[in-house]
């Protein structure tokens, strides 16, 4: 892969990782005894690797390649191996954890091994390492594809991918070492937050750059919301994460924010996560390989305009419904709630259009896999988005918020939505991305895919149970008008959903091994097919990025 | 019906097809599009957040809060470092049942000095908001170090660790100052003796004991809080933490809440 970089490509390369180093080492000098101080090593250690290997090749001779024949597909593949690994290690670290609930003895005597630690290695592990590794290897797919035009250079797409893994590493690393923010979903310290930012600058650089170049007028619908993904993500991310740290030599850092503020400014982070991290970039992934597998059109161009300005616009007020009750202001729970349950319109805008879409090719649905993967993944999308307009209603909250049902929620959409379109996209890809015939195994992925759903629908069961039964109890009164239960009752009750929950989950995770397995056999074994059309062209007729519409 | 309805939805139709007229032109340019989607995401999130900063009833007047001291401040960075916001939140919602079981109601101004704020999101285990004095130290010390050798049905974790582990008392003024840098008004004495009065705290009966009660308040809890007098463990810091959970002020008992529902 460094053999297709030009000599100056390489250049500029080792100077990255030569920076990366220094950075590292000093990160490794000043923070001795302080977890940044293993973080400076592993930081290190990663800049190392790649000096390594590119000084090796740095006298190689180049492969010389005319760059306009073809669109540069090296960093989406590794993207999608990397999402997959990922995709093993945190799904299988939810399966533990969840474990734990059920059987809290079930860890190592040490401090890393247990829930609190391990958590957010499982959520950061899945939201970011499986979710964001696919979605960077999408967009360079998608936005190549779609703008008919090869993106511009090679080595910012490696900076972008490699430097996101790098966040993902030192996040996921400091967890296990206690360094968090506790900020759900953003609790990486400031030198991690402040490494995304530069990342996340590069990334928006090189989608811009790619659209610069691209040889359509219009801009498809999937570009759209890999737009909002980046952009919005990025000012989410830093407003939330703006902080004093303890001292220049530690990992330890303050939020520039407190008390209600801070809540506010969190669920405002943590709703948006979910709308632009976790929903505008898959549904760009949605636009692009649904219509692509079912080879028909998008059904509708005014819904998806219609869906795309409603949820960029909605979902940003949505936050506070997290807050229902609590010491925040009810003029703000109120617009929270008002623009949560307004949201039900956009969102099902997105997923009608993706199911009529569908319409003409059920029986392709019903053969293929891959394409169930995404209808189904559509259908939990529209299932998922009206349980949280519903939860979002002040009275419904108050007995939802606290308890299990809203972990059920987060898995209805996590698990069944974000995870199946992406399995969906990612069956689509490979066989065309490394050029072979088809997949090395179909009954794989149908096996993957009943696997994944039946594991779905367990989890999600199982937390409904438990987060109703719950709630009620907390708030069920005797005859003599006390509480009638202690906490420690509704804890025992939750016990057999702990487990179903723990068994739903190793059906999911052993899905996502058997489709890593079933991925790599395809890349080693199946016979290569060069496709009849992939490649940068002017002309719309020759190479339709995607069906045209009648 | 159709002669009343299509008046009335006439705007709407209108305003759909200027916006995907609109948007026909918008998504030939990447840049007008980057700035279109800026400033729709932008509008929500700034009517919501300003305001809170701006309008002063957001946050009631507490004059009798007090700071957290250096060795409890200590205790709610290993309370962050472990992860137990996870499973405990603190903060109790305006509802008759929470009210009952864990006390009154949280207020704003309970938690204006928490950089960042724990309310949580989740009770796997119970709300912590009103624990302070709730139990002794040693059920504490016992409990973290076994909660199953108390609570028989708990599925904490256990943390014996922090009994061996000695707290990190070098950090101490930084970690003042920091704070001070984002809005804790901590004074330039308190970031100074912020390392001996951590020690002074869990070693009652000193000379340096009598200098957290001057600087944080005669009702500041100075006691061998794991039990030893032999050195400051990071078991102290967090059980000192967990005992003054819901007493920095007493303004949420002075005004007796009447809950909602």
């Amino acid at each position: 892969m460094i053999s297709s970089l030009t000599q100056a490509e390489r250049g500029a390369a080792m100077l990255i990782t030569l920076a990366g180093m220094v950075a590292g080492l000093a990160m490794a000098a000043a923070g001795q005894g302080d977890p940044m101080g293993a973080h400076g090593w592993i930081v290190l250690i990663f800049f190392a690797l790649f000096f390594g290997l590119l000084a090796r090749a740095a006298y190689g001779t180049d492969e010389p390649e005319d760059r306009g024949l073809a669109y540069y597909d090296d960093p989406t593949k590794v993207g999608i191996l990397i999402a997959l690994a990922w995709a093993v290690i945190a799904m299988g670290m939810g399966v533990w954890v969840a474990a734990q609930l059920a059987w809290p003895d079930l860890r190592f005597d040490a401090a890393w091994s247990g829930f609190g630690r391990l958590r957010p290695v499982h959520t950061s592990g899945v939201i970011f390492g499986f979710g964001g590794n696919a979605l960077i290897a999408t967009s360079f797919h998608i936005m190549q594809r779609t703008s008919r035009a090869r993106m511009p250079g090679q080595v910012a797409p490696w900076f972008v991918l490699f430097g996101f893994n790098l966040f993902c590493i030192i996040a996921a690393s400091g967890y296990l070492m206690g360094v968090t923010q506790s900020k759900e979903y953003a609790e990486p310290e400031w030198y991690a937050d402040i490494w995304l930012v530069i990342v996340w600058v590069v990334y928006f650089t090189l989608y811009i750059r790619t659209l610069a170049r691209r040889r359509e007028p219009h801009i498809y619908v999937a570009n759209w919301y890999y737009l909002a993904f980046i952009l919005v993500v990025a000012v989410l991310h830093i407003v939330n994460n703006l902080a004093v740290p303890a001292a220049w030599t530690g990992a330890k850092s303050y939020s520039a924010f407190s008390g209600v503020q801070d809540a506010m400014t969190q669920w405002w982070y943590g709703h948006n996560a979910v709308a632009f991290f976790l929903t505008s970039g898959f549904l760009g992934m949605l636009y692009y390989f649904l219509p692509k597998r079912a080879e028909r059109p998008i059904y509708s161009y005014r819904l998806s305009i219609l869906s795309f300005w409603g949820i960029t616009f909605f979902y940003i007020w949505a936050g506070s419904h997290h807050l229902h009750y609590t010491a925040l202001p009810h003029w703000v729970q109120t617009l929270g709630m008002t623009f949560s349950v307004m949201l039900l319109v956009p969102s099902w805008a997105s997923a009608g259009n993706a199911l009529m879409t569908l319409n003409g090719a059920w029986q392709k649905v019903r053969d293929d896999a891959t394409l169930r993967f995404m209808m189904v993944a559509a259908v939990f999308y529209g299932l998922s988005t009206f349980e949280g307009s519903f939860m979002a209603i002040r009275p419904v909250n108050g007995l939802s918020h606290y308890t299990d049902w809203t972990i059920g929620h987060v898995h209805a959409g996590a698990m069944g939505w974000v995870a199946l379109i992406t399995f969906g996209s990612i069956y689509a890809l490979v066989p065309g991305l490394w050029r072979r015939e088809t997949m090395y195994s179909w009954k794989a992925v149908e096996w993957h895919f009943w696997l994944a759903l039946a594991g779905t629908v367990i989890y999600v069961f199982a937390m409904w149970n438990s987060g109703i039964i719950q709630g009620l109890m907390w708030r069920t009164y005797g005859e003599s008008g006390t509480l009638r239960y202690s906490f420690t009752d509704s804890l025992v009750a939750m016990h057999p959903y702990y487990v179903a929950r723990a068994f739903g989950g190793l059906l999911f995770v052993t899905g996502a091994i058997i489709g890593a397995w079933n991925v790599v056999m395809t890349i080693r074994h199946v016979p290569h097919q060069v496709p009849a059309r992939d490649h940068p062209t002017t002309s719309e007729t020759m190479e339709p990025a995607l069906p045209a519409a009648e | 019906m159709k002669t009343i309805l299509k008046p009335l939805l006439k705007p709407f139709a209108a305003f759909f097809e200027g916006h995907a007229k609109a948007h026909y032109r918008l998504e030939r340019h990447s840049l007008g599009l980057t700035a279109a989607i800026i400033v729709a995401a932008g509008i929500g999130g700034f009517i919501e957040i300003a305001p809170l900063f701006t309008i002063d009833e957001t946050v009631e007047a507490a004059p009798d809060m007090r700071l957290y001291t250096p060795l409890e401040q200590a205790g709610r960075d290993i309370y962050i470092r472990e992860g137990c916001y996870a499973c405990h939140s603190q903060m109790i919602r305006a509802l008759r049942d929470e009210v009952e079981r864990y006390g009154p109601y949280s207020l704003a101004a309970e938690s204006q000095y928490d950089h960042p704020m724990l309310w949580g999101s989740k009770r796997t285990g119970p709300d912590l908001a009103r624990l302070g004095e709730k139990y002794s130290d040693d059920w504490h010390v016992r409990h973290l170090v076994d909660p199953r050798a108390l609570v028989p049905e708990s599925v904490m974790p256990h943390y014996a660790f922090l009994l061996d582990a000695g707290l990190d008392i070098e950090s101490l003024p930084d970690r003042l100052a920091a704070l001070r840098a984002v809005g804790v008004p901590y004074s330039d004495e308190m970031i100074a003796s912020a390392s001996v009065d951590a020690i002074g705290q869990a070693l009652p009966d000193t000379d340096r004991a009598d200098g957290v009660f001057d600087r944080y308040g005669e009702e500041t809890a100075v006691r061998l809080f794991d039990g030893t007098a032999d050195r400051v463990s990071e078991m102290d810091a967090l059980v000192a933490y967990l005992q003054v959970l819901g007493r920095l002020t007493d303004l949420p008992a002075q005004i007796q809440p009447v809950p909602e529902g």
